[in-house]
């Protein structure tokens, strides 16, 4: 039976229509002296572990357009199946819309199932559909859950290649993060040990990169459970100001002032009362 | 529009394909980051830094200060790519010995911003990748702020921002110092407290914004008593 699928009729093989009429477009852009906007990646720290009861998936909060912050506090592990999340870095919109996609198809396969999902499917899924994009939908991710056969954690690239391990990290921060897991990784730890280090390799990538910040979020999958902790850890407070910005009343001035009264007749009038209790 | 272009410049694809020898160049300048502001009172002058310094998506030092102390009155801020930052502050102070032994007196505030003025445009075909801002007392004992581009224009200001956060910094004090866009607003004379203040809560908010501005602030507060430091901790994130 084919998979049920939504949102994508796709005949197999490679998808290229779009691509060549946006480098046309990104051509003309160009001769007439203007840039085409740039996506928004999360310039971003995430990394995942397996321990023995499971997964923990950590990810940091800043979301960067260019070299400004434009989100301090952006939502990086995303939802695919109770059991299983995914973190995601590289280009915002393809983090998002890709995991959303891979996660209203696999509540389909799963109920075609009757089973719940195993995190292998995911990661089938995801593959494919970057892979038929060949590197153009800029998404690295971090796959992680809990199924039938133990804890799994992927990390999948954009261009579609995918690595099963024990522990790994992505972004731009997954160096810094990387030193912290080499150092101090050991198989089948206990949740507090396990807790602590991504916490570490995050900190490390949130202090040390300047495309990641602000706080470490945590997600620890298990059997049966899932703990979703944002923030786990405010490694950054905003600094607090010492000064009042406030405008009183009046600082900005009105040049004109009209007035359109609405002239409407009272038809019906009822009133509900909130339940409060 | 398109029609005409239909075997024209590959554009994006040509990353994927090889499409003939590529030049390769080398780029003599970096981007190091870091943010200066000046601001000028009655008789008092402002000179602040944040002391990161950072290069792409690493940080070189968190305590790299962007200041530098050129006479008992005079304080410049210098931002860009530090290479050039180091040199042309030696060369700044080079001269500044010259003028000393030859002139027998240090040199007030608006000479320094008229010599630097002629040192950036000896190199106006190969510049130095440096945004100067000098702060100081002039003859009179009043606050005076220069501001300069990369190949020595500059003016006197009352107060500047310059480097990576100028954009996000420069309309703050625009609204806070020089009270524009608003009405119906005392406008009080800048006090030494509320100034401090004010550079203060100005790099937090930048700090916050801007990647490569944090770690530490550095404020040298110039008056006739002499230069004074002050060292606030940023986010360091």
């Amino acid at each position: 039976m084919a998979t049920v699928s939504v949102c994508q009729y796709h005949p197999g093989g490679f998808s290229f229509e779009n691509c060549k009429r946006n480098a046309l477009l990104e051509a003309d852009i160009t001769k007439l002296g203007f840039s085409s906007p740039a996506a928004r990646k999360t310039g971003t720290t995430i990394c995942g572990v397996v321990y023995k009861d499971g997964v923990v998936l950590g990810a940091d909060t800043r979301a960067t357009e260019g070299m400004v912050v434009a989100d301090k506090n952006c939502s990086k592990i995303h939802y695919i199946s109770p059991n299983i999340y995914c973190c995601g870095a590289g280009t915002a919109a393809d983090t998002e819309m890709t995991t959303q996609i891979i996660s209203s198809n696999l509540e389909l396969h799963a109920l075609s199932t009757g089973r719940l999902p195993r995190v292998a499917t995911a990661n089938r899924m995801l593959k494919q559909m970057l892979f038929r994009y060949q590197g153009y939908i800029g998404a690295a991710l971090v796959l992680g859950g809990v199924d039938c056969a133990g804890p799994h954690l992927y990390s999948i690239y954009p261009h579609g290649s995918t690595d099963k391990l024990p522990y790994v990290t992505m972004g731009s921060g997954s160096l810094a993060a990387m030193a912290v897991f080499e150092d101090r990784y050991r198989p089948n730890m206990e949740e507090e040990e396990a807790k602590h280090l991504v916490r570490d390799a995050i900190a490390a990538g949130i202090f040390n990169d300047l495309g990641s910040g602000s706080n470490i979020d945590l997600c620890v999958i298990t059997k049966g459970k899932v703990d979703y902790l944002r923030p786990h850890d405010v490694a950054n407070k905003k600094g607090v100001r010492t000064g009042s910005y406030r405008y009183k009343h009046g600082t900005t001035g009105v040049l004109t002032k009209v007035v359109i009264p609405l002239n409407l007749e009272v038809v019906e009038e009822s009133v509900h009362t909130m339940d409060t209790s | 529009m398109i029609s005409s272009q239909a075997y024209g410049d590959n554009g994006k694809m040509k990353e994927y394909h090889y499409s003939g020898p590529v030049e390769h160049k080398f780029s003599p300048y970096a981007f190091n980051g870091g943010t200066v502001l000046a601001v000028a009172g009655e008789d008092f002058a402002l000179v602040a830094s944040d002391t990161r310094l950072s290069e792409g998506y690493s940080i070189h030092s968190r305590d790299s200060p962007k200041c530098y102390k050129l006479t008992d009155t005079t304080v410049i801020g210098c931002s860009g790519f530090h290479g050039d930052c180091l040199t042309l502050t030696k060369i700044i102070e080079a001269r500044l010995k010259m003028y000393k032994h030859s002139n027998n007196k240090s040199m007030t505030s608006g000479a320094i911003a008229a010599m630097l003025s002629t040192i950036l445009y000896g190199r106006r075909f190969f510049p130095y990748y440096v945004y100067n801002i000098i702060g100081g007392l002039d003859e009179e004992g009043r606050g005076a702020v220069y501001s300069f581009d990369p190949v020595g224009s500059y003016q006197r200001d009352s107060y500047k921002a310059g480097g990576s956060a100028s954009a996000m910094l420069q309309p703050l004090l625009d609204n806070q110092i020089g009270f524009k866009n608003m009405e119906n607003v005392e406008q009080l004379p800048l006090t030494l407290e509320k100034a401090v203040q004010l550079v203060k809560d100005v790099f937090i908010s930048a700090a916050e914004r801007d990647v490569y501005t944090g770690d530490a602030l550095k404020i040298c507060i110039i008056t006739k008593e002499g230069i004074r430091e002050e060292l606030v901790p940023l986010r360091k994130d």
